[in-house]
C-alpha cells in the first residue's frame, strides 16, 4: 500500500501526501503548483477551459487523452502522466505546432479558452491512433471546448494547419518520454490514502473493492467524476472517502460470450464505444454526442448508470436492448434486468455493501434498433429525451416491441402501453400511430428548462413514427438525404 | 509619412499583441495576477425569492464560520449605496430589505480561502416575506411596471399611411435574451495600500466607472482608487457596468480588514447574478405596395430591463434606432416601452438593443414577402435607403453612406442565391421530413454612443530614450484586439516597427475619465487619441529637426525604423536621443471627440451616430419537422470594415459576431422557474454554439471596396457588433424552412430552438 499520490506533471515527477479526497487537478496547478496556464471557466466539465492531457497506458501503447481538470480529482491520475499548457512549449522554447498554428490563423482573441482548445488539440496530435483530420472528428473532439470569441473559424483553421500532417518526430519524442514516465511508475503498488484530510483507495481487484465497499459503506465511489465532480464544485459536498474505480482490472474489462457483451463498470465511453458501434451502430449518433471528447474520455458506462439520472444517455437504448446489470458484493454476484435498477427518481436497487460491477448487453442479430439523442443544441448537451426501440417481426407482424424513453419520467422508463398497442399487431404506420397514441397512457412528463412536457410527448410520438418510416420495407423507407442529425 | 502600403504598420492582419501568450497560457488574466500573501477570498450570500422582504438576516453562523474574517452587509456602506451606472439610485451594492431578484446578493463574506468563503455563505439564516414577483415582460405591462419612461420616435402619419396601403401585415415577436458568456468569470482582486488609497485588479470594460462607483460607495474622492485592467477573458458588453458591483464588494471588504480581497465568481452565480441582453417584445403593423415597398409602419418595443434601470434605457433607444434597420421607412411610428421585473438587472450586450430593433423590421420584410409571394431579398432590396427623399431615417438623419445596394449584389452573386434558392425549393418538394430554407439579410448599423457625451477618448504615449514607445490609452482590452489595433496606429505615426511599441495596461492612473469600451467604437476613439499624442510627440521632433538640420518640415519623414530629412537618413532612436538632450518633452497626452454628432432626445431628432457600419449574410439551414432539430448548412458573408486596420483582428470579429448571434437566435435560451429563478446557469443548461454547429461552408469576406466616408481613423470602420446582426439570416431562413413545412411564420419565435420550431410548425399546421 502507498500513501503518496504520485503522477508525472510536464516531465517532473510529483507526490502528493495527505492528498484530499476532492483535490481537483486544476486547483492543484493553480493553487499549489502556481501554474495558472489552465482556465477555470465553469467547473463543472462543460467549457473545456481547464483542459489538459492525462497519458496513461494502453493496451497497444501510450494514450493521450484530453480531460477537464477542474472535475479531475487528483487521486485518478495517479500512476499517470500530465501535460498542461504551461508544459507544451516544446524544449528550446519553440511553439508546439498546435501553439503555432493558433496563433498564425488568429485562434485566439481573448485567449481565455485557448489554453484549453491547445490541449485538445495537442492531444488530437498525440493522439495514438493518428488518426487522419476530419472536420467530422475535429467536430467531435472540439465538442467540449466552447469559445465565445472566434466562432471557431479560425480555430478549425489552425487544426486543420496543424492536424492534417504531423511532425512524426516530435510525436514519438514525447511519446518515449511520456511511456518511460508511465513505466517508472508501474510497478508502484495500489493507492491507499488515510490522512488527516481524508480517505482516498484505489484498488486494482475486484476482491480489493468489494471489501473496501464493505468497509466503507458511507464512501463514494468515483469512477470519471463527471458528475461527482459536481457534487464537489456546485453543491459543495464533502466526501472523507473516497474509493476510485479507474484501476480496478475485472471493471476494465470488455468481453463477449454466449451472443453477449459484457462491459465492466468503469469502462469509459470513449472504449465502450467502438464495440457498441460495433454490433448497434444506431448507437453512434448518440454515442458521440455524449458529452465532449473531455466528458468521454473520463466517464464510465457503469458511472452513467449507477448515479441513477434520468436523463443518462446510455440506459433507454440498454434497456430497449434488454441489458442486465451485474452487481457484486463480497458475498454475492446477482443479474437484474437494467430497468429494474431504477425504482424511482433518485433511488436505485444498490445495497450499501455493493458496486456495479458491468453491463451485460445481448447482441441482437435477428431484430430492428435505433436509438435518438434530442438535445436544444446538437454537441454535448444533456438530451430533453432519449429513446431506444427494438422491434423483432414476424413476417408482417411486429412480435416484439422494447420501447424505453429516458427524460419522459424520473427514470429510464419502458414505454408499456405504447409497446402493446404494438406488439403482435402488423407492421403499418396506422399501427404505429395507436402506439403514439398510447404513450400518453405511459408517460406525464415535465416542463423543464431543457423541454416542455408537450414538445417531449410530441416529440417521443415522433421518434416512434421515425423508427417506422426508417425500418419500413426498402420500397416505401424514407430516403431522405438530411444534414440535421 | 510614406504612404506606400508595403512598410505602413496599419491595414496589416497582424496576429492579436498577446496571441503567443494566450497560447501557452501565459497572459495573465485577474486571477492569474500572484497572490499577496496575507490574501482574503470573498464571497457573497443572495436571495432565494424573486421578490420579497427580509424578515430576517441571521448572519450568526456565517461570522462564526471556519476561516471568516469579514461580514458586510449594506449596513457597513459609509459612502453612497449605489452602484447604477446612470446614477438612478435604483440599485445598491446588496439588496437592503428589499429583494427583487433570486440571486441578488444580500451580504458578503471575506475568508481565507475561496472554498471557505462560498462555504460560509450558505450558513446565513435568512427569512422571507414574499411578494408578487413580475418575472416577465407580459406581466409588468399588464401591471404597468416599468424602470423608466417609454420613448416615441415618430416621422410622418404611420397609421394614415398604413390604412391607405393596398396591403398590410401585423404581428408579434418575441426576441429572447442572451448571457454574455464570457468564459472568465467577473472576478476583481482589490489591495489597501497607503493611506487608505485603494489598488483595483478587475475584468472590466469600463476602469473609470469602477474607479467611481468604489469611491462612491467607499466615500473616498476617485483620486484614492486605482483601477487596472490589462486583459479581460471575454466581455461582450456583460462587463461595461456589470463588473463594478464584485470590485466593490471586494473593496468594502479590503477596507474593513486591511487586508488585499479577491472576489472570482463560480460560473453558476455570475449568470445568475449578473445581467443578460434584454429579451423583446416587438409587436408591429405595416401597410406596403404591390412591390412590397413599405408605405408605413408601427412597432411597439417592450423591454425585459430587470429590477433596475442600469443601460435599459440607451439600450431600448439603440433598438428604436434601429428599428428600420437598412430600410426607408416613409412613414414610421416607434413607441419603446421598458419594463421592470423581478430579474435581474439586465445590461448591454454586443449591438446594445440594436439587434432586437432589427429583428422586428426583418420579420416584417419576410412577412410582406409571404404576402406577395415573392423572393424577400427583393422585396428588402426594394426598400433599401436610396436617394433623397429615400434617405431620411425615422430619427430624421440623412443615410448619407449607404453601400447595401452594391455589397448586397455583390453577396448574392458570389454566395450563388438565387440558384440556391431555386435548389432549396426543389430540395423542400422531394422531401417530406426535413425542409431547408435560405435567406440573405443586411445590417446597417450606426457608430457612436447615441449618449453624445460619451464619445470621447484619451490617450498617453511616451518615447522613451531609446527609442522605445510606451502606449497607454482608456480602451480596454477584452479579445477584441484593440491594444493591436492602436499599437499599429502608433508605431505608423513613428513609422517604427510595431515591436517598439509597448501595449501596456489599461490604468486610471494614466487616462482618466475614460468612456467604457463599448458601442464598437474602441479603435475609431482610441485611435484617434492615440495619434493625437503620436502626433503631438512627432511635430516636436519635426520642430527639433527644422531647427537642428535647417530642414524644411516637409521633408521629414517617419519609416522603416529611421526618420528622414532631406537626404539623410538616421535611425529613430538616435534623433529621440538628441531630442531629450535638448530638453524636449517625449511624453503626450492624445485626446478625441467624435465629430459631426449630436442628437435631441426629446424631439427623437438628430444625427446622433458618425457613420454607419455595413454588411450582409446568406445563410442556409435545414429542419427536421419530426423534432425541429436543426443545422445551419451554409453561410456567406460580405461586410464592409471601411479600410481594415487590421484584417485578421476584423475577420475575427466578423466570424466570431455572426456565430455568437446566430446562438442567441438559436439554442441560447434563458428559462426561468415559477419561482423566479433562472435554471439556465451554466453551461450545462445554456447553449452557446459549439464547433460543430458552425458550417464548414462558412465563407466570410472583407469587401474590399470599403472605404468609410468619414474621418475616421485611417478610413476604418467599427467592426465589433455590427456582425452579430448577419445572423439574422440564419433566423430568417429557418423561417423559410418552417413555411416550407406548412408552418407559419409569424409563430417563429427567438431563440428558434427544436421546440420553438416544432411549434411554429404545428400552428401553421393546425390552420
Amino acid at each position: 500500500m502507498r500513501s503518496k499520490v504520485r503522477f508525472h506533471l510536464n516531465g517532473e515527477l510529483h507526490e502528493v501526501q495527505h492528498c484530499p479526497p476532492t483535490l481537483t487537478v486544476l486547483d492543484y496547478l493553480r493553487n499549489e503548483c502556481r501554474l495558472t496556464g489552465s482556465k477555470e471557466g465553469c467547473a463543472e466539465g462543460d467549457c473545456g477551459a481547464c483542459t489538459l492531457i492525462v497519458a496513461e497506458a494502453g493496451s497497444t501503447g501510450t494514450e493521450y487523452l484530453a480531460m477537464n481538470s477542474c472535475i479531475l480529482f487528483l487521486a485518478a491520475i495517479d500512476g499517470k502522466s500530465l501535460i498542461s499548457v504551461d508544459g507544451l512549449a516544446l524544449g528550446d522554447g519553440a511553439l508546439h505546432p498546435v501553439q503555432a498554428a493558433m496563433v498564425e490563423q488568429h485562434g485566439s482573441q481573448c485567449g481565455f479558452c485557448t489554453p484549453g482548445f491547445v490541449m485538445s488539440l495537442a492531444a488530437m496530435y498525440q493522439d495514438h491512433d493518428q488518426q487522419p483530420y476530419s472536420r467530422e472528428n475535429l467536430n467531435l473532439n472540439l465538442a467540449g471546448n466552447l469559445c465565445r470569441c472566434t466562432g471557431y473559424a479560425p480555430i478549425v483553421r489552425a487544426a486543420e494547419q496543424s492536424l492534417v500532417s504531423r511532425d512524426s518526430t516530435l510525436v514519438k519524442e514525447l511519446d518515449q518520454r511520456v511511456t518511460t514516465e508511465l513505466e517508472f511508475l508501474e510497478s508502484d503498488p495500489p493507492l491507499s490514502v488515510e490522512g488527516t484530510n481524508g480517505r482516498v483507495f484505489a484498488p486494482r481487484t475486484l476482491a480489493q473493492l468489494l471489501e473496501l465497499r464493505k468497509n466503507h459503506p458511507l464512501a463514494t465511489l468515483v469512477a470519471g467524476a463527471t458528475d461527482v465532480g459536481l457534487w464537489v464544485n456546485k453543491d459543495l459536498q464533502t466526501f472523507d472517502t473516497v474509493i476510485h474505480t479507474g484501476a480496478v482490472a475485472e471493471l476494465l474489462e470488455i468481453s463477449k460470450e454466449n451472443e453477449l457483451i459484457k462491459i465492466g463498470a468503469a469502462v469509459r465511453l470513449r472504449d465502450a464505444l467502438p464495440e457498441l458501434i460495433r454490433h448497434y451502430p444506431s448507437m453512434r449518433d448518440m454515442l458521440e454526442r455524449f458529452g465532449g471528447a473531455q466528458v468521454r474520455n473520463a466517464g464510465t458506462i457503469g458511472g452513467n448508470i449507477a448515479n441513477g439520472s434520468p436523463i443518462g444517455d446510455m440506459p433507454p437504448a440498454l434497456i430497449a436492448l434488454g441489458a442486465r446489470l451485474e452487481l457484486h458484493s463480497l458475498e454475492s454476484r446477482r443479474e437484474i434486468v437494467l430497468e429494474d435498477f431504477f425504482i424511482d427518481y433518485g433511488r436505485q436497487d444498490l445495497k450499501p455493501d455493493e458496486v456495479v460491477s458491468a453491463v451485460l448487453l445481448p447482441i441482437h442479430d435477428d431484430g430492428q434498433f435505433a436509438c435518438y439523442k434530442i438535445s436544444k443544441r446538437p454537441e454535448q448537451d444533456i438530451s430533453a429525451l432519449c429513446a431506444g426501440i427494438f422491434m423483432r417481426l414476424d413476417r408482417d407482424a411486429i412480435e416484439e416491441a422494447r420501447i424505453c424513453f429516458g427524460g419522459m419520467a424520473g427514470t429510464p422508463s419502458r414505454a408499456g402501453q405504447c409497446e402493446k398497442a404494438l406488439t403482435g399487431k402488423p407492421w403499418r404506420r396506422d399501427t404505429f400511430e395507436s402506439a403514439m397514441q398510447a404513450l400518453k397512457e405511459d408517460f406525464t412528463p415535465i416542463s423543464d428548462m431543457r423541454a416542455s412536457a408537450a414538445y417531449r410527448m410530441r416529440v417521443a410520438r415522433n421518434l416512434l413514427l421515425r423508427f417506422f418510416i426508417e425500418h419500413d420495407v426498402p420500397e416505401r423507407r424514407m430516403q431522405e438525404t438530411s444534414s440535421v442529425r | 509619412m510614406s504612404d506606400s502600403a508595403r512598410d505602413k504598420a496599419v491595414h496589416r492582419a497582424v496576429a492579436h499583441d498577446s496571441a503567443a501568450k494566450h497560447v501557452q497560457g501565459t497572459a495573465m488574466y485577474v486571477d492569474d495576477i500572484p497572490e499577496p500573501r496575507n490574501l482574503l477570498h470573498a464571497y457573497f450570500g443572495t436571495s432565494t425569492v424573486a421578490h420579497g422582504r427580509i424578515k430576517r438576516l441571521d448572519l450568526d453562523r456565517v461570522r462564526a464560520a471556519e476561516g471568516v474574517k469579514a461580514v458586510i452587509t449594506s449596513a457597513d456602506i459609509r459612502g453612497q449605496d449605489d452602484i447604477s451606472p446612470v446614477h438612478a439610485a435604483d440599485e445598491g451594492v446588496f439588496a437592503n430589505d428589499h429583494v427583487q431578484f433570486y440571486g441578488q446578493p444580500l451580504f458578503a463574506v471575506a475568508a481565507s480561502s475561496r472554498d471557505l468563503a462560498r462555504r460560509a455563505v450558505r450558513l446565513a439564516g435568512i427569512e422571507y416575506e414574499p411578494e408578487p414577483a413580475i418575472v416577465d415582460i407580459d406581466a409588468a405591462l399588464d401591471a404597468g411596471l416599468f424602470v423608466s419612461e417609454a420613448h416615441v420616435m415618430s416621422r410622418g402619419d404611420a397609421e394614415d399611411a398604413i390604412c391607405n396601403s393596398p396591403a398590410s401585415v401585423e404581428g408579434v415577436l418575441r426576441t429572447g435574451g442572451q448571457d454574455h458568456f464570457y468564459l472568465e468569470g467577473q472576478v476583481s482582486m482589490v489591495i489597501p495600500v497607503e493611506d487608505g488609497d485603494l489598488q483595483v485588479y478587475t475584468s472590466s470594460q469600463h476602469p473609470s466607472e469602477v474607479q467611481q462607483t468604489i469611491a462612491r460607495v467607499l466615500d473616498k474622492p476617485a483620486n484614492a482608487v486605482t483601477v487596472e485592467v490589462r486583459r479581460m477573458g471575454g466581455a461582450f458588453g456583460g462587463k461595461e457596468t456589470q463588473a463594478a458591483q464584485w470590485a466593490v464588494i471586494a473593496a468594502l471588504l479590503a477596507e474593513q480588514t486591511g487586508r488585499p480581497v479577491k472576489l472570482r465568481l463560480d460560473r453558476d452565480d455570475d449568470m445568475q447574478s449578473t445581467g443578460k441582453r434584454h429579451d423583446f417584445i416587438i409587436r408591429y403593423q405595416a401597410g406596403f405596395d404591390d412591390q412590397g415597398r413599405i408605405n408605413g409602419i408601427r412597432f411597439f418595443h417592450a423591454a425585459r430591463c430587470g429590477m433596475s434601470s442600469d443601460l435599459s434605457a440607451p439600450i431600448a433607444d439603440r433598438a428604436m434606432f434601429h428599428a428600420d434597420n437598412a430600410y426607408y421607412l416613409p412613414a414610421a411610428h416607434i413607441e419603446s416601452h421598458r419594463c421592470k421585473t423581478h430579474t435581474v438587472s439586465n445590461t448591454a450586450f454586443r449591438g446594445f438593443g440594436g439587434p432586437q430593433g432589427m429583428m422586428g423590421i426583418e420579420r416584417v420584410i419576410d412577412e410582406i414577402a409571404q404576402h406577395l409571394g415573392t423572393d424577400p431579398w427583393q422585396v428588402r432590396r426594394a426598400n433599401f435607403y436610396a436617394e433623397a427623399p429615400r434617405n431620411i431615417t425615422p430619427y430624421f438623419m440623412e443615410v448619407q453612406d449607404s453601400v447595401l445596394d452594391e455589397l448586397c449584389s455583390q453577396l448574392a452573386d458570389e454566395s450563388g442565391y438565387t440558384a440556391r434558392r431555386t435548389d432549396v425549393m426543389a430540395f423542400n418538394e422531394s422531401n417530406e421530413i426535413h425542409k431547408r430554407g435560405i435567406a440573405l439579410t443586411p445590417v446597417k448599423f450606426g457608430i457612436s454612443f447615441t449618449t453624445t457625451f460619451l464619445n470621447q477618448a484619451g490617450a498617453l504615449v511616451h518615447v522613451y530614450k531609446d527609442g522605445s514607445i510606451h502606449l497607454n490609452h482608456g480602451g480596454t482590452e477584452m479579445g477584441q484586439g484593440l491594444m493591436t489595433k492602436v499599437a499599429q496606429v502608433v508605431a505608423d505615426e513613428f513609422g517604427v516597427p510595431l515591436a517598439q511599441v509597448k501595449i501596456t495596461a489599461t490604468t486610471t492612473a494614466k487616462v482618466p475619465n475614460t468612456t467604457a469600451t463599448a458601442a464598437s467604437a474602441g479603435s475609431d476613439m482610441n485611435g484617434m487619441a492615440a495619434r493625437a499624442a503620436c502626433r503631438t510627440i512627432r511635430e516636436r521632433i519635426t520642430d527639433f529637426l527644422v531647427d537642428e538640420q535647417d530642414v524644411s518640415r516637409s521633408d521629414i519623414h517617419f519609416e522603416q525604423g529611421m526618420v528622414r530629412y532631406g537626404p539623410q537618413s538616421e535611425a529613430f532612436a538616435a534623433i529621440i536621443e538628441r531630442v531629450w538632450m535638448a530638453r524636449i518633452s517625449l511624453s503626450a497626452t492624445g485626446f478625441y471627440k467624435t465629430p459631426k454628432i449630436h442628437y435631441d432626445r426629446e424631439q427623437a431628432r438628430g444625427r446622433p451616430f458618425f457613420y454607419f457600419a455595413y454588411g450582409a449574410a446568406v445563410s442556409e439551414v435545414e429542419i427536421d419537422t419530426l423534432t425541429g432539430e436543426n443545422r445551419i448548412l451554409r453561410v456567406d458573408i460580405l461586410h464592409d470594415t471601411g479600410q481594415s486596420l487590421n484584417p485578421a483582428v476584423d475577420m475575427g470579429q466578423i466570424e466570431g459576431g455572426f456565430v455568437q448571434g446566430a446562438g442567441w437566435l438559436t439554442s441560447e435560451e434563458l428559462w426561468w422557474d415559477e419561482k423566479g429563478q433562472l435554471r439556465t446557469h451554466a453551461p450545462s443548461t445554456y447553449k452557446i454554439p459549439t464547433c460543430g454547429d458552425v458550417p464548414e461552408e462558412f465563407h466570410a469576406r472583407i469587401w474590399q471596396q470599403g472605404c468609410n466616408r468619414e474621418e475616421t481613423i485611417h478610413k476604418s470602420k467599427a467592426v465589433g457588433e455590427p456582425p452579430l446582426m448577419l445572423a439574422i439570416s440564419v433566423f430568417s431562413a429557418l423561417g423559410q424552412a418552417v413555411v416550407a413545412a406548412g408552418g407559419d411564420l409569424s409563430s417563429l419565435d427567438a431563440p428558434a430552438t427544436p421546440e420553438r420550431i416544432l411549434n411554429a410548425i404545428a400552428a401553421g399546421r393546425r390552420d
